[in-house]
C-alpha cells in the first residue's frame, strides 16, 4: 500500500516548508520512522520521517522547492506498486488527502491491499487539511459546533472541518477538546488574503537601475506575517523609562569575578531577563494576552528573548525565569542563542513565551520601539548602556544610564499599569539586591 | 439504489432478484400500503364531508378498487426500476442467488438450470420478511402477513391485529376506515412503543375514538381457525383473559432477515444472534469482497436507511466520498391518521442520556393552516438540549406529519441549533409553522399558544 509523503507542520506556525535535502535518493528502501529529508520551516531546520514502508519511489518536490503543508511531496511505495496516478494527481487538493486520512482508514481497494494500510499520517495531516477558513476568512461551521466551540473556548479558524468542504461539525470540536493536537496552530490563513482585494504594488523606480533579488526565507515570511498580524490589529503603546545601571555594573563585575574560573559571564541582559521577570511576577496584569472574552494572566512566566540570526530573529524562551538564578540564565540564553544560530532550536523552546525582551544596546542604539508578539500583550525593547550626564541632587554627573522602551497591547495593559511594572522594573535595575526580595 | 450508483462509478452491475425489482418496498411493502393508506383517508374525509357541503347519498366504501389501485401503483414504480436498470445497462438476473466464496454468486433460475457469476465486489441485499410466531403461523388465508393485509379484495367485519408498531397501526387505520372491526393488541406498555410516549398517548385517544379496540400491554395466548373465522385468546394487562372470534388475524410482530440460505457460511460471512449480518461503517461484512446492506444488515429495518446504506458501501467501494451512514439520524414514519414521524431522541431517552432539556409542544390547533384544513390533531414535539441547543429529538403527531420531519432531519444533518429553526422563516399560512412554533415552544417563549 502506497504512503503518500506529506509537507508536514514541524513547527506550531508553520504554513509552508523548503526542502533542505533528501537524505533518500528515489528507489532507496525507507523505513517508518527513518529520516526522509530535511525541511527548513519557518524557524528551523527539521527532519521529515517516512511514515510508511517500501522504496522511495517518488520524490515529488526536489530539493530547494517550498511546498505549503499538506501536499504532497514524494511517494513510498512497494517495488512494484503502481503509483501513476498518484504521483500525476501531484499534491492533490490537501483537503482530499487530510480527509482520506481522517475519515477513511481503509484505502480505496482495501481488499486487494497486500499489508494493513498505511498508519494514518499523525497530527500534522489533519492539523492544516482542509482547513476551515477556506474562503475570504469566513469559517465554516455548523451552528452547533460554534456553540461547542464557544463554551470550550477553541478558536474555530484553528480546526480542521471534516464536514463537506472543510465544514467544521459537533465532532471536530469535540475531538479538538480531548486532542489538542488537531487544533491549527495560530495564524492568519494565507488563503484568506486573496479575497481581499489586493492593494496597488509601489513602484519601485529605484529597480531600473539595477538591483539584485534574495529570495525571501521561511522564517522571513514568517516575521514578515506575524509582526504585520500584530501592529495591525494590536493597538501599541510605548512607555520610556531611563535607568541608572551604576548598581548593576557594580554587581555584574564582582559577580563576574566569582564566576571566573566556571567560564560563566554575566551579562547586562540577564540582569534584564531577571528583573523583568520578577517585576512582571509582581504585576501579573502586564504578565497576559488578549482573547478576545477573556483576558488570561498567567501564572507563570515565561520570558522571550529576541536572538538575532542570519536572516532574521527568532526568540527562545527562559521558562519560570522568576524563579531563576542569573547563572542559570545566563547558561540557557547563551546555549539557546548559539542553537538557533544553527536553527537546531526545538519547537517547545522557541514558543509558549508570556512576555518578550528585545535588547539592541550592543549595536549602539540608545532607544527604540519593539512590536510585539501575539498573543503577548507587552515587550521591551532595551538600549544600550551609556555615559551621560545628568542632574543628581542638583549637580550634573555623568552616570552609565540605560533606556527602555515597553511596547503595551492596551487592550490588556493601560497606561498606569505599564507605569508601575517599569518603576518596579527600574527600581529592581537600580538596586540588584531588590531582586532577591 | 446501490446497482445504479454503482453503475454510475464505472462499475460492471448484475443485480440477482427471483421477485419483481424492487423489493419489499416497492411491492408489498411502503409503496402499496401509502396508496391504501390514501385511500383510506379519502374515505375517512367523505364520512365528514357534509360539513364542506357534499351531501352524497349512498356512498358505499369498497376496499377492492382502492387495492387494484395499489396494485397498479407497485406494478408501475416496478416497471420504473427496470427503465433504469436499462438506462444505467444493469443486467438482472433472473432467479434465486447464493453465495458461492467469496466474489462467487451461484443464480438458480426457475428452470432448474444454475450460473456462477463472480465479481470482485458481492452486496447482500436479500432484505428481511415477516416475523412468524410459532404460536400464530402465517398462512395468508386466515393469519396474514402485511403481505395478505395488502391482497385482499374486501375488507371483511372483524380484524385481529397482533403488534402496533408501523405495519399494525397502518392496517387498522386502512381496515377500519372501510368498516372493519379491528382489535390492536401489543405486548408493550403502549402503542408504536418506539415513538415516545406522548405520540403514543395521543394516537391510542385518537384510535379508541374512531372504534378501534386497542389493548397495550396485552399478551396473545393463541389463535384457533375455523372454517368461518379464527377464535383468538389474548390476556390484556391486568391477566384477565379474553377471547374474540374474528374473520382474520394479521401478525405484525416484526422481521426477521433472510440470511439462512444465501450462501453465507460458503465465505464464512459472519453474522449476530438475530441473523443480521455483521458490517463495518462502510457495510463491509468480515469477509473481504463481500458487503451487506438494508434489513439483512440489521439496525433500523428501513427503506431510507437501505438506500443510504446502498450508495455508501458502493462509493467506499469505488473510493469515492468519504461518507458513512448516520443511523442517529434516521427518521421514522407512520403513515396512519394522523401520521407520525420522529427523529432523534424520545424524551424518555434524553433524560436516560443525561440531557438537561426543554420540551417545547405545539399542537396544530395553534396553528392556522392545520385548522383550515380541519386536520389539527396532534403536535409538534422538539426537545433540546439546554445547554448547546442541540435538537435532540423532534416528533410529529399530525397532518403530514411525514413530510415536514425532514426539515428536522435537515436541521440535524447541519447541526442547526433550536435557535435556527426558528430564525428561518416559514411562510405563512402553512404547516410547516409547526416547525417554527414548534422551536419557539421548546426555546420557552411560543407566540401562539
Amino acid at each position: 500500500m502506497a504512503t503518500k509523503v506529506h509537507m508536514e507542520a514541524l513547527s506550531p506556525t508553520m504554513e509552508e516548508g523548503q526542502i533542505v535535502r533528501w537524505l533518500k535518493a528515489e528507489g532507496d528502501p525507507v523505513r517508518n520512522g527513518e529520516i526522509l529529508a530535511e525541511i527548513e520551516t519557518d524557524k528551523a531546520t527539521m527532519e521529515l520521517v517516512a511514515r510508511g514502508d517500501g522504496l522511495l519511489r517518488a520524490i515529488i518536490l526536489a530539493a530547494g522547492g517550498t511546498a505549503p503543508v499538506g501536499e504532497v511531496i514524494g511517494i513510498i511505495a512497494a517495488e512494484d506498486e503502481d503509483i501513476s496516478g498518484m504521483v500525476s494527481a501531484g499534491g492533490g487538493a490537501p483537503a482530499a488527502s487530510a480527509a482520506e486520512g481522517a475519515e477513511a482508514p481503509r484505502g480505496p481497494a482495501p481488499h486487494e491491499a497486500a499489508g494493513e494500510p498505511a498508519a494514518q499520517q499523525p497530527g500534522a495531516a489533519t492539523i492544516e487539511a482542509a482547513s476551515a477558513p477556506a474562503e475570504g476568512g469566513r469559517v465554516k461551521a455548523s451552528p452547533l459546533a460554534r456553540r461547542l466551540a464557544e463554551e470550550a473556548g477553541i478558536d474555530l479558524s484553528r480546526l480542521a472541518g471534516s464536514g463537506p468542504g472543510g465544514r467544521v461539525v459537533k465532532k471536530d470540536v469535540e475531538e479538538a477538546k480531548t486532542t489538542p493536537a488537531v487544533i491549527r496552530p495560530a495564524a492568519v490563513p494565507e488563503a484568506a488574503a486573496p479575497s481581499r482585494p489586493a492593494p496597488a504594488p509601489w513602484t519601485d523606480a529605484g529597480a531600473a537601475e539595477g538591483h539584485d533579488e534574495f529570495p525571501v526565507s521561511q522564517m522571513r515570511k514568517t516575521i514578515a506575517r506575524r509582526l504585520t498580524e500584530s501592529l495591525s490589529p494590536v493597538p501599541h503603546f510605548f512607555l520610556t523609562v531611563e535607568v541608572d545601571m551604576g548598581r548593576v555594573l557594580e554587581a555584574r563585575k564582582s559577580l563576574n569575578r566569582l564566576l571566573e574560573k566556571d567560564g560563566d559571564k554575566i551579562s547586562v541582559n540577564d540582569f534584564v531577563l531577571r528583573a523583568t521577570a520578577s517585576a512582571l511576577a509582581r504585576h501579573t496584569e502586564c504578565n497576559a494576552a488578549w482573547h478576545d472574552n477573556v483576558i488570561r494572566r498567567y501564572h507563570h512566566v515565561h520570558v522571550g528573548v529576541a536572538v538575532a540570526v542570519e536572516d532574521g530573529l527568532i526568540t527562545p524562551v527562559v521558562k519560570h525565569a522568576d524563579r531563576k538564578g542569573l547563572v542559570q540564565i545566563s547558561r540557557e540564553v547563551r546555549e539557546m542563542a548559539g542553537r538557533a544560530r544553527e536553527k537546531r532550536l526545538k519547537p517547545e523552546e522557541y514558543t509558549g513565551s508570556t512576555f518578550s525582551v528585545s535588547n539592541l544596546g550592543m549595536f549602539g542604539i540608545r532607544e527604540f520601539t519593539a512590536i510585539i508578539n501575539p498573543p503577548e500583550a507587552g515587550i521591551l525593547a532595551i538600549g544600550g548602556v551609556e555615559e551621560i550626564p545628568v542632574a543628581v541632587d542638583g549637580e550634573v554627573v555623568i552616570r552609565p544610564r540605560m533606556r527602555i522602551t515597553m511596547s503595551c497591547d492596551h487592550r490588556v495593559i493601560d497606561g498606569a499599569q505599564g507605569s508601575r511594572f517599569l518603576a518596579t522594573l527600574r527600581g529592581m535595575l537600580e538596586e540588584p539586591a531588590a531582586i532577591l526580595l | 439504489m446501490a446497482a445504479i450508483r454503482a453503475a454510475q462509478l464505472g462499475m460492471d452491475v448484475a443485480c440477482v432478484e427471483t421477485d419483481e425489482l424492487g423489493g419489499v418496498c416497492l411491492n408489498i411493502g411502503c409503496i402499496p400500503t401509502k396508496a391504501m393508506l390514501t385511500s383510506a383517508l379519502l374515505v375517512n374525509e367523505m364520512k365528514d364531508a357534509a360539513k364542506h357541503g357534499i351531501q352524497a347519498s349512498e356512498v358505499t366504501f369498497d376496499l377492492g378498487p382502492a387495492q387494484e389501485r395499489s396494485r397498479g401503483v407497485a406494478e408501475q414504480m416496478a416497471k420504473g426500476i427496470a427503465f433504469l436498470f436499462k438506462k444505467n445497462k444493469i443486467t438482472h438476473v433472473q432467479g434465486y442467488g447464493r453465495l458461492k466464496g467469496k466474489g462467487k454468486v451461484e443464480v438458480a433460475s426457475q428452470d432448474g438450470s444454475s450460473t456462477l457469476y463472480e465479481a470482485r465486489n458481492v452486496i447482500i441485499a436479500t432484505g428481511s420478511r415477516p416475523r412468524d410466531l410459532p404460536v400464530l403461523k402465517i398462512d395468508e388465508e386466515r393469519i396474514w402477513s402485511s403481505t395478505g393485509a395488502l391482497m385482499q379484495k374486501e375488507a371483511p367485519e372483524s380484524l385481529f391485529i397482533v403488534g402496533a408498531g408501523a405495519i399494525g397501526m397502518e392496517f387498522a387505520d386502512v381496515y377500519s376506515a372501510y368498516g372493519t372491526k379491528v382489535t390492536l393488541v401489543e405486548a408493550l406498555d403502549r402503542i408504536l412503543p418506539l415513538e415516545d410516549a406522548e405520540v403514543s398517548k395521543l394516537m391510542e385517544r385518537t384510535y379508541k375514538k374512531r372504534g378501534i379496540d386497542i389493548h397495550a400491554g396485552a399478551r396473545f395466548q393463541r389463535a384457533e381457525i375455523h372454517d368461518d373465522g379464527v377464535l383468538v385468546t389474548f390476556t390484556d394487562k391486568k391477566d384477565e383473559e379474553h377471547q374474540i372470534k374474528v374473520d382474520y388475524v394479521l401478525s405484525a410482530v416484526g422481521r426477521v432477515p433472510n440470511s439462512e440460505d444465501v450462501g453465507l457460511e460458503s465465505a464464512g460471512v459472519e453474522t449476530d444472534e438475530r441473523g443480521f449480518i455483521k458490517v463495518d461503517a462502510h457495510l463491509a461484512t468480515n469477509i473481504p469482497g463481500v458487503y451487506a446492506i438494508g434489513d439483512v444488515a440489521g439496525r433500523q429495518l428501513l427503506a431510507h436507511k437501505a438506500s443510504h446504506e446502498g450508495i455508501v458501501c458502493v462509493e467506499h467501494m469505488a473510493g469515492v466520498g468519504h461518507h458513512t451512514v448516520d443511523y442517529g439520524n434516521v427518521p421514522n414514519c407512520t403513515y396512519c391518521h394522523p401520521e407520525v414521524a420522529s427523529v432523534g431522541l424520545t424524551e424518555e431517552q434524553a433524560k436516560e442520556q443525561g440531557y438537561a432539556i426543554e420540551v417545547g409542544k405545539l399542537p396544530w390547533v395553534a396553528i392556522g393552516r392545520a385548522v383550515a384544513a380541519g386536520h389539527a390533531d396532534g403536535f409538534v414535539k422538539i426537545i433540546r438540549d439546554k445547554k448547546y441547543s442541540e435538537i435532540l429529538g423532534a416528533h410529529i403527531v399530525g397532518p403530514h406529519a411525514t413530510e415536514l420531519i425532514a426539515e428536522f432531519v435537515v436541521g440535524r444533518h447541519l447541526e442547526s441549533t433550536v435557535e435556527e429553526m426558528e430564525l428561518a422563516m416559514h411562510p405563512h399560512p402553512t404547516l410547516s409553522e409547526g416547525v417554527s412554533e414548534g422551536a419557539l415552544a421548546a426555546l420557552g417563549r411560543p407566540i401562539h399558544i
